[in-house]
């Protein structure tokens, strides 16, 4: 009896093991795959003012998905440019935020650069002079 | 008995002339115009973009740097 209760207790372990080894890498691609997709394909840039736009003319479905992400990044600026001492004003904190979205950009992928003019990240990115 | 009365106002005794200032100045702006000194305001074709990035000093990007780079790390499906 207690060597079952043993074999099942092992088992529900390695069960909630499994769960979490599963929930790991789940964690790192945490993009809506609608979203990566749009990335990679170049229908999305990064821009330099921390918020993200479609590059030229693409389906509402892109630029809904684009809307929706900016409103929530918004969201998220305000919250943290207010909780940080001293606190920043939201385009200050999204425009350093910025800067460093496109200095970790994956190459291949689209950003701003100062001169408004849309470039392909590759290597170092062509960024602001204030930025870090 | 008939009064005799003209049918049109009598003219008064002295003509106004026109002043010699009134002259010039009228000189001057005809003169302008054909010069092309006129100020033509033309709308643009462009949409102003009022650029609010400028006023960001990179001071406070520096400040800024560290909790930017945890907010990546903290919130990974809005990036």
């Amino acid at each position: 009896m207690t060597l079952i209760r043993t074999f099942a207790r092992t088992l529900l372990g390695g069960a909630l093991v499994a769960s979490l080894a599963v929930s790991a890498p789940a964690l790192s691609q945490a993009r809506d795959p609608a979203y990566e997709a749009a990335r990679v394909a170049g229908q999305v840039g990064e821009k330099m003012n921390g918020y993200l736009a479609p590059v030229g003319d693409q389906s509402s479905t892109v630029q809904k998905l684009v809307d929706d992400l900016n409103n929530r990044r918004r969201e998220n600026y305000a919250a943290r440019a207010q909780a940080a001492r001293p606190p920043a004003t939201l385009q200050e904190y999204a425009f350093a935020q910025g800067c460093i979205l496109i200095g970790r950009l994956e190459n291949g992928m689209k950003y701003q650069a100062p001169d408004g003019s849309w470039k392909t990240k590759n290597g170092a990115a062509d960024r602001d002079p204030r930025c870090p | 008995m008939t009064i005799a009365s003209l049918t049109k106002p009598a003219p008064s005794a002295h003509k106004p002339r026109m002043g010699k200032r009134t002259l010039a100045g009228m000189i001057l702006v005809l003169g302008s115009a054909l010069a092309g000194g006129c100020v033509s305001v033309n709308a643009p074709d462009k949409p102003i973009v009022i650029e609010l990035n400028i006023n960001i000093k990179q001071e406070v990007i520096y400040r800024l740097a560290d909790d930017v780079r945890q907010n990546i790390e903290a919130n990974p499906e809005i990036f």
